[in-house]
């Protein structure tokens, strides 16, 4: 079985001697460095689906990092819909695919995580 | 010189749908499309096919309206039976919402003195708010009650524009896109169109030109005064299906954004944004359905609204040059299918759309300013 690393497309510099935080995607934990895009983690990570399209259910991963295609939405920390290319990473960030379109909530029910609804 | 039967100046909503209409009639059909420089109110609208609330002041128009939201199920079906794109009609009905009882009556007023104009067949109902709860379960306390009617509803018209452009050209029409009209000459058996590259002969010519109506028309001996209005809208991400009907300031598309609109502001041909409408826009949004407080914004843009002095559309043939034509609306999307399936026969050379007289810019030679292009 290949790890994550072996996975990834992508590898941090060899001289790259930053502190690294641990992010958690879909429950499993990730060390990455401190500082970079939850995107660029995620990438690194070997992580290649970070959600389903809400028209087809079609697998999609990270386009332009800049921004502006919002292929990368991801659920961070209970919030839905983010774009991962534009938030960096903090230790403890639970985040989690997004899966279709998100469901606006109630005031009364908002603050909890949508995930799953 | 490439000779047609039809030449159409303009490859927006209504250039499209009445080439795609002339494509069923006459065989050769040429569409001169200025390009993605123009000013394109075929992709800064709105996407609703409305019926409630137009045609105070001139009925033929709501008449001419409901037609063509009753052919649009026609049309949906023809495009994609030949283009297999989806335009995602949906006619569930629509609702104006109201925030007092104030704005009731005066919807209440409006609506009724329309249906009285038109005989009394014009289905509409006032809803309370609790009624209007139980179709629209997001919608706020604010909000008194509304108007509903049975006759609207909404499709993509982004779909629409290009199943237009396809299947006009799988009909064999032929759209010269970056091709800008710059001058109609009268011609033995009909015109000559000089463009930015070329010129071309037809025995027939239509202006479906939006804003450039106004001098291109001249050339043909018509008075077409229309001028831009802009309208600002904000579309948010997809969120799951919260709204199974369209309001008339804010829709949930077939693929899940949810829509926000509008402005009316007479700026010239700017068409940009500016943040004091946009939240004043968002904030209407808000108080409409509350859960849009937590919608994130992808876009917002503005566009320019083609609107004749009255606010009613233009569609008239030369009395000095027959065979030229001008057709031109701020309601690209709900006419579509009146266009393509009443408007074109007539321009081919059939007998006119019952009404279409009203409609001619003799109108405007006793014309007194009142405003009536609101829904």
């Amino acid at each position: 079985m290949l790890t994550d690393s072996m996975k990834s497309l992508f590898r941090t510099l060899p001289s790259s001697t930053v502190p690294h935080v641990t992010i958690q995607f879909d429950g499993a934990p990730h060390s990455v460095p401190a500082g970079i895009s939850v995107a660029a983690a995620l990438l690194v990570s070997g992580v290649q689906r970070f959600r389903a399209t809400p028209t087809s259910g079609a697998a999609r991963a990270p386009y332009c990092m800049m921004g502006v295609c919002f292929e990368c939405l991801v659920e961070i920390d209970g919030l839905p819909n983010q774009q991962s290319c534009l938030a960096n990473v903090r230790e403890g960030m639970q985040i989690r695919s997004q899966e279709g379109a998100r469901v606006l909530c109630a005031a009364a029910q908002c603050g909890s995580s949508a995930h799953g609804a | 010189m490439k000779a047609v039967d039809v030449v159409v100046i303009g490859g927006g909503l209504v250039g499209t749908a009445i080439a795609y209409g002339l494509s069923r009639c006459v065989q050769r059909v040429l569409v001169l499309d200025e390009g993605d420089q123009a000013l394109r109110a075929s992709r800064g609208n709105f996407g609703l096919v409305w019926v409630q609330g137009k045609g105070t002041g001139l009925s033929p128009y709501a008449t001419w309206t409901r037609t063509s939201a009753s052919l649009w199920p026609t049309l949906a079906e023809d495009l994609f039976a030949q283009t297999d794109i989806n335009v995602q009609l949906r006619q569930p009905g629509g609702f104006h919402l109201c925030f007092s009882d104030a704005e009731m009556a005066a919807r209440n007023a409006s609506l009724e003195t329309l249906r009285e104009s038109l005989g009394g067949d014009y289905p509409y109902v006032m809803l309370d708010h609790a009624e209007v709860k139980a179709k629209l379960p997001a919608l706020g306390p604010e909000v008194v009650g509304a108007s509903y009617s049975p006759m609207d509803g909404h499709v993509n018209p982004l779909k629409l524009l290009r199943a237009l452009h396809t299947a006009s050209q799988l009909r064999q029409v032929q759209i010269l896109t970056g091709t800008r009209a710059e001058r109609i000459e009268s011609a033995a058996g009909g015109f000559t169109i000089h463009t930015s590259s070329g010129s071309y002969s037809a025995a027939r010519v239509v202006l479906a030109a939006g804003l450039a109506n106004r001098t291109l028309a001249e050339q043909i001996g018509l008075n077409v005064p229309v001028g831009p209005n802009r309208g600002q809208v904000l579309v948010g991400e997809r969120v799951r299906r919260l709204l199974d009907y369209p309001t008339t300031y804010i829709r949930q598309t077939d693929e899940g954004t949810i829509q926000i609109g509008d402005s009316h502001e007479d700026v010239g041909f700017d068409d940009g944004t500016t943040t004091d409408v946009l939240a004043s826009i968002a904030q209407r949004g808000i108080r409409s359905f509350p859960m849009l407080a937590q919608l994130k914004l992808v876009r917002v843009w503005g566009a320019l609204r083609v609107l004749s002095l009255d606010g009613f559309p233009i569609y008239q043939e030369s009395g000095l040059y027959p065979g030229a034509f001008v057709a031109t609306c701020h309601s690209g999307v709900t006419l579509a299918a009146a266009h393509a399936l009443r408007l074109a026969p007539w321009i081919a050379g059939g007998a006119p759309p019952a009404g279409i007289e009203h409609f001619s810019s003799e109108r405007f030679r006793t014309y007194q300013p009142t405003s009536n292009h609101a829904h």
